[in-house]
């Protein structure tokens, strides 16, 4: 009678097993342990893909599970990347200051810090260390401040904003003024963030120069597939039972599930503050693989691009998610990288290079209309799904709920 | 200091014509001595002295130029060319005007201005006075100029004293006030006799009652004139503190140990620190067998080693004492230490201060008064910028996330107007219009294609504009490219309304406001009286009874999202005259945009006014604390917001009841 | 005989309009109350009050034994506390199947944390196997709840309600847009279910009320107009001039 729940989720067992295939086989492709079909650079962009993937999940399960249009989400992404890449450049200037040390006496550490601090803050004009700089140098410092501080962040205005009920756009548009705050602040140079110059030289990995950037490509493709699979499961493991029940009914109508007796706010709280936490894992492990992180990256339209992402490959099914943000970055990159053949019509030349927003932005306009189950209604169309004739009424009154494309016999 | 002053004075008289003439008593008098044509006025005068003059010294020429500058007519003339290289002397000893002629010089006689003939070069020779007596020449120069009858002269003078008068004009300048005639010169003269006062007179009565007089002027002469008095230098004292004393600073409550210790160290009352790096210089300078006095290199990773061995270097004696932490507590403790102002007169320098603290609260009043102004300005631009999405979100609960891009479209229409138009005032009438128009159509064609179809979807509606939002971005930056373009505002635009030296503000502002208020005019019109508006108002509140009436609310939204668009278009043109038209105009508007709209609560134009108000001069109040930093500005103004919205979830002016969807 | 709620002199106004004026109104545990009056009587504000929708302007509403004060709970705490409301239209998750329904409103701790790490034991399928069964859709706990006819969406509803096992059930108009026989039903469910706790019915149509045979409360322009048997009620020349005279 009980169904497990693999069997409740059968896309479970498919997803991981096609990302194993799939990084075993870029692994037998790659330069340092395979054939080197696969270029170390391509490694690395489907090891950041997997990364995005991650993030998409996160996305999907806060706005296609529980109604909420976050346009923050690639902030945590961001404070994710930020507070590894804190000590991927600390502990990497050390290691250089304290290679290329001359003078006779070794350096106090008060001089050796000094060192480090000139060396990072050169470029904004300080020599001193910032004092959100001050746990830089521990690893599982900085490893739990990936967590701690995008989740306190989420925590605090999630708090704010769903307690004084602030809902659909009203909330959109308060989640992008958090990202535009944020990224604005980081742009200052005295953010002690670097400003605009951002951190950079993150894939060196300190202590593992004898790793070449190809070995290591492929072990970050590795982590990278390894957190993808544990955020589908734990993603899988909540929308399955009853929170799941419980948040899809706040997506569909959020009173109604306030006179049954749960905290809604509560419920909206735990899931922004989760996949907050989600997001800025995905962007620890994406950071390192991109070698930069700088303030740009986490401005509004980055987050607006994820729901994109998450809206062409379908909202609300875990796997819609991830095909969408890996079929739609990767794509993107194909064209915007020069390498899509440019399109003669005659009369004028396209060049991807210069249409590719033109033409991602109006299929995104088509998907909304026309196929608002995105990617993933191929999946029902082949199983036979189809969606319930309701005469155009949504599956609740709520500003996230379900349009009748989206939902399923 | 005092001496040096007492021979200013000296030299002030000397230069003096006026006071020369009873107060100097080795002033050389004309004497009659001379037999044949009795000579008188300048001619005698220059006879008399003519010695003097043809070799004039810095040091004794000061009574000569007065007696010159005394004699009459023809003198003024003459100390002009005599200051410009322009007087000769003739063999004879005769002095002339002289101009140089092809083969020789052209005479003109000085005192009578009549024409003397020429003469061969060899006979003349030029006169070169030394800067220093050119100098002394001007100044007896300045009072003929204050006095000359033609007034753009007498201006021209002012003006030349008001950058670099001295000491020596305060006397020529105060007999020049009495007869002058012109009003406006008169006030000018006035003004400068105070400021000169205050900065070079001799009586602190005089400059204390200068000071006072002027109030709590604007001016920015006179607190450049007041400034100076009370620039104050550090200085240590072994007892106690003597001059004119601004404050006395007490160390560990005015300043800290380290300042204080740096002002012996200035002043050489005390030796330097020693730096980390002089610590380390030392040290590395004493290393023997991999240790510094015993202590092994390898420790010397730690600051309390390095301490402890150069300790035991400047026991040794090998490196010089640096002071040690108790040296300089003892040191700082053992003075007193003092603002001391440049200027010595104390009754002075307490006036500047009372008059510094008056001018700088009216300079806080005005300032204030500007800022307000600065904020309204660009109030009056977030109102533009918001009020057609003001009008989209409130009627049809539609968030246009490319609004900021027909924001773009009605600047680049402005811009390729003016393409072809090229007189500036009737391009920009051209464009507004037609920027409405194109954007009117671009909202229409939108709204048909797009947004009827997503209706009551507020959040896929806000992803589908924004499809087309990036899609339009790009598109204009393959027509346009990413450099900015011009447009270009009329002339009289160019410049500002000055109402005095703090408080002012653009033109283009000034029409921005104007166009703004004109905007809020319209829609109030439109909405309150006319059909168009009555339907309006009728969908907006229910739009099923609405449709039951005859309304057609398919046509009404596609008029209302029409004007919404055709209203950012002009906003565009408007925001094109002062920003960059890029691509990307639209979009550094764009969520300004948004949260004028949701501060100030939706559908209601009031609510947007209040909104943008809002924004506008939170925005210029929080950049006014902390001006250098527009990005933290704008950082702590949308935290403001993201609180604010927590305190009024619907905007400052919030829609009640059924309407507000509850 | 103790209260089970207790309303007393509430009033709101909405812009200046007052919907509820001063109104008082108590019920005991174990009782059944029909409210009636005629639209925009305010019987559906009242609701709102009473569940945490509205906050009145005054007054006060108190619960329980305890007396606890309502005013200072919101919606969720207030059906937690053992009120269960029933809305006008049906409002079920119409993206979830029935069983998931009721699964969701069965009586448990709310919490997140605890909801996040809650599976279904044999018991509570049971129980939900049972409520379905109760309201007539035994068969249908596999169906998505928007696929269900509007009388069946409307017993899942009650179906819910019961899965809460409130104390207090606040039903507004259910009758509406049902059959006869569907009527029947409900008026036999809800005098069963007064059985054991307190149930207050709003209701426009006189036949049913009847049928409901207790105690009546008439509602008009925001106050009480008359309390008693609906003969007493019906008798009361106000109320004929309220439901007839316009
Ligand atoms: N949120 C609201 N805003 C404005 N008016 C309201 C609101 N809720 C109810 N009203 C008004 O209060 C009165 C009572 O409404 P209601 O309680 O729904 O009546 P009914 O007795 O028919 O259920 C009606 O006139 C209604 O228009
Ligand atoms: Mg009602």
């Amino acid at each position: 009678m009980k169904p497990g729940f693999l069997s409740k989720n059968p896309s479970v067992l498919t997803f991981i097993l096609i990302l194993a295939v799939f990084t075993l086989g870029v692994t037998f492709l790659s330069e340092a342990y395979g054939s080197g079909v696969i270029s170390t650079s391509m490694v690395k962009t489907l090891g950041k893909t997997l990364c995005l993937c991650l993030i998409a999940i996160a996305m999907d399960l806060i706005w296609g599970y529980t109604g909420i249009l976050s346009l923050g989400h690639f902030a945590f992404f961001g404070l994710g990347g930020y507070m590894v890449g804190m000590w991927l450049m600390y502990a990497r200037t050390r290691e250089i200051v304290l290679s290329s040390a001359g003078g006779v006496l070794p350096m106090t550490p008060q001089e050796l810090q000094d060192a480090i601090a000139t060396q990072i803050f050169g470029v904004v004009g300080a020599s001193e260390l910032p004092a959100v700089w001050s746990l830089a140098g521990s690893l599982p410092a900085q490893l739990a401040l990936v967590v701690l501080v995008p989740g306190i962040l989420a925590f605090v205005f999630g708090w704010l904003a769903f307690k004084s009920r602030v809902t659909g756009v009203y909330l959109s548009i308060l989640t992008q003024a958090m990202t535009l705050a944020l990224s604005l602040y980081l742009f200052q140079n005295d953010s002690g963030l670097r400003g605009n110059n951002g951190l950079s030289g993150l894939q060196n990995i300190p202590g593992l120069d004898a790793v070449g950037q190809d070995a290591l490509s492929v072990w970050f493709l590795w982590v990278s597939a390894l957190a993808l699979g544990l955020g589908y499961l734990v993603a899988a493991f909540i929308v399955s039972g009853k929170f799941g029940s419980v948040i899809r009914g706040i997506r569909d109508d959020e009173a109604r599930v306030r006179f049954l007796g749960y905290s809604v706010e509560g419920y909206k709280l735990f899931v922004f503050t989760l996949t907050a936490v989600i997001a800025a894992i995905a962007g620890a492990l994406y950071y390192p693989q991109a070698g930069i992180i700088n303030p740009a990256e986490m401005a509004p339209i980055a987050s607006i691009y994820l729901a994109v992402w998450v809206a062409i490959g379908g909202r609300g099914r875990l796997y819609g998610a991830v095909v969408g943000a890996a079929f739609v970055s990767l794509v993107s990159t194909w064209f915007t990288g020069g390498r899509a053949p440019d399109l003669n019509l005659g009369f004028y030349t396209v060049k991807w290079v210069d249409w590719w927003s033109v033409l991602l932005g109006l299929s995104f306009v088509l998907v909304t209309l026309f196929a608002p189950k995105g990617l993933a209604g191929l999946v029902d169309l082949f199983q036979g799904l189809r969606p319930p004739k309701r005469g155009g009424t949504p599956m609740g009154p709520s500003d996230g709920s379900l349009r009748e494309q989206e939902a399923v016999e | 200091m005092r001496t040096t002053l007492l021979a200013l004075t000296a030299s002030l008289c000397l230069a003096l014509p006026t006071f020369a003439q009873d107060s100097a008593p080795q002033t050389p008098v004309p004497v009659e001595t001379v037999e044949a044509p009795a000579l008188t006025g300048l001619a005698a005068v220059l006879a008399e002295n003519a010695d003097q003059i043809a070799k004039p010294s810095r040091q004794t020429i000061g009574p000569v130029i007065a007696a010159i500058g005394a004699a009459g007519p023809g003198a003024p003339a003459f100390l002009e060319a005599w200051a410009d290289k322009r007087v000769g002397q003739r063999a004879d000893g005769a002095f002339f005007l002289i101009e140089k002629t092809k083969d020789g010089y052209a005479l003109t006689d000085p005192a009578t201005g009549a024409d003397a003939g020429t003469a061969p070069k060899s006979e003349i020779s030029e006169l070169k006075p030394n800067s220093g007596v050119r100098g002394l020449i001007a100044s007896a120069l300045v009072e003929f100029q204050l006095n000359d009858p033609d007034p753009a002269k007498r201006r021209a003078a002012l003006d030349s004293l008001a950058r670099d008068g001295g000491a020596e004009h305060i006397e020529p300048l105060r007999a020049a006030i009495d007869n002058e005639t012109d009003p406006a010169i008169r006030a000018q003269k006035e003004r400068l006799e105070g400021l000169l006062t205050i900065r070079y007179g001799i009586s602190t009565e005089r400059r204390v009652a200068a000071i006072e007089g002027f109030g709590s002027d604007l001016g920015l002469d006179l607190r450049g004139a007041i400034n100076p008095l009370l620039v104050t230098t550090r200085k240590a004292f072994k007892g106690a503190p003597e001059g004119n004393i601004a404050e006395e600073l007490r160390p560990g409550r005015h300043i800290n140990e380290e300042e204080a210790y740096a002002i012996l160290v200035a002043e050489g009352l005390a030796p330097a620190r020693l730096t980390r790096a002089a610590l380390r210089a030392a040290l590395e300078a004493n290393v023997e067998n991999g240790a510094v006095a015993g202590i092994p290199v390898a420790e010397l990773d730690d600051p309390a080693r390095r301490d402890a061995a150069y300790t035991a270097l400047e026991q040794a004696g090998k490196v010089p004492a640096g002071a040690t932490d108790d040296e300089v507590t003892a040191a700082v403790a053992a003075h007193r230490y003092a603002d001391l102002y440049a200027e010595p007169d104390a009754a002075v320098t307490t006036a500047a201060r009372e008059a510094m603290k008056g001018i700088e609260m009216k300079v806080g009043v005005m300032q204030a008064a500007d800022l307000g102004l600065d904020a309204l300005s660009l109030a009056s631009i977030y109102f533009l910028a918001a009020i057609g999405l003001a009008i989209t979100f409130g009627v049809m609960g539609v968030i246009n996330m490319a609004h900021g891009e027909f924001i773009t479209m009605g600047a680049y229409t402005g811009y390729v107007v003016q393409l072809y138009i090229s007189d500036y005032t009737t391009s920009i009438l051209v464009a507004l219009p037609l920027a409405f128009a194109v954007t009117f159509l671009a909202g229409v064609t939108m709204e048909r294609l797009v947004i009827r179809h997503l209706y009551k979807r507020p959040l896929e509606t806000l992803l589908a504009t924004f499809g087309i939002s990036i899609a339009l971005q790009q598109i204009f930056k393959n027509i346009f490219g990413t450099q900015a373009r011009p447009l270009t505002a009329p002339s009289w635009l160019d410049g500002a309304w000055v109402l005095n030296d703090v408080v002012s503000i653009s033109y283009i502002r000034i029409a921005i406001f104007v166009l703004a208020l004109v905007f809020l005019g319209i829609f109030l019109f439109v909405m309150k009286r006319t059909r168009l508006g009555l339907e309006v108002r009728a969908v907006t509140q229910n739009p099923s009874m609405a449709a039951s009436m005859g309304i057609n609310p398919d046509k009404i939204n596609m008029l209302t999202f029409g004007l919404g668009s055709g209203i950012a278009g002009i906003a565009g043109v408007a925001i094109g005259l002062f920003a960059k038209v890029t691509s990307e105009l639209g979009s550094d508007y764009i969520v300004q945009s948004f949260m004028t709209v949701v501060v100030g609560g939706v559908g209601n134009i009031w609510g947007t006014l209040a909104g943008a108000t809002l924004i506008g001069t939170l925005q210029k109040g929080i950049e006014w604390l902390n001006p250098s930093n527009t990005l933290a500005a704008q950082t702590y103004m949308i935290l403001f917001i993201i609180v604010f919205i927590q305190f009024r979830p619907r905007g400052i002016i919030a829609l009640k009841g059924r309407a507000a969807g509850d | 005989m103790s209260q089970l709620l207790e309303v007393s002199g509430i009033s709101v106004t909405f812009d200046g309009f007052r919907a509820i004026n001063n109104l008082s109104f108590s019920i005991a545990e174990a009782e059944l109350r029909a409210v009636i009056g005629p639209n925009g009587a305010g019987k559906t504000t009242f609701m709102d009050i009473v569940t945490g929708k509205t906050r009145p302007n005054e007054g006060r509403v108190l619960w329980g034994e305890r007396s606890v004060n309502l005013l200072r709970m919101n919606e969720a705490q207030i059906a937690r506390a053992g009120i269960g409301r029933k809305f006008q239209r049906p409002t079920v998750f119409e993206d979830q199947s029935v069983a998931e329904n009721l699964m969701m409103a069965l009586k448990a701790n709310r919490s997140p944390w605890k909801v996040l790490f809650w599976r279904a034991a044999a018991l509570d399928h049971a129980r939900v196997e049972a409520l379905a069964t109760e309201v007539g859709l035994g068969d249908q706990l596999e169906r998505k709840s928007g696929e269900l006819s509007h009388g069946q969406k409307q017993w899942l509803e009650i179906g819910m309600l019961l899965a809460q096992e409130p104390r207090l059930l606040l039903v507004d108009e259910p009758a509406a847009g049902m059959t006869l026989a569907e009527r029947e039903q409900t008026t036999a469910l809800l005098v069963e279910l007064a059985k054991t706790r307190a149930v207050v019915v709003v209701e426009h149509d006189m036949e049913f009320v009847r049928r409901l045979n207790c105690k009546v409360t008439v509602l008009h322009e925001g106050s009480v107009l008359a309390e008693g048997s609906l003969d007493h009620v019906t008798a009361n020349p106000q109320v004929i001039e309220v439901y007839l005279g316009r």
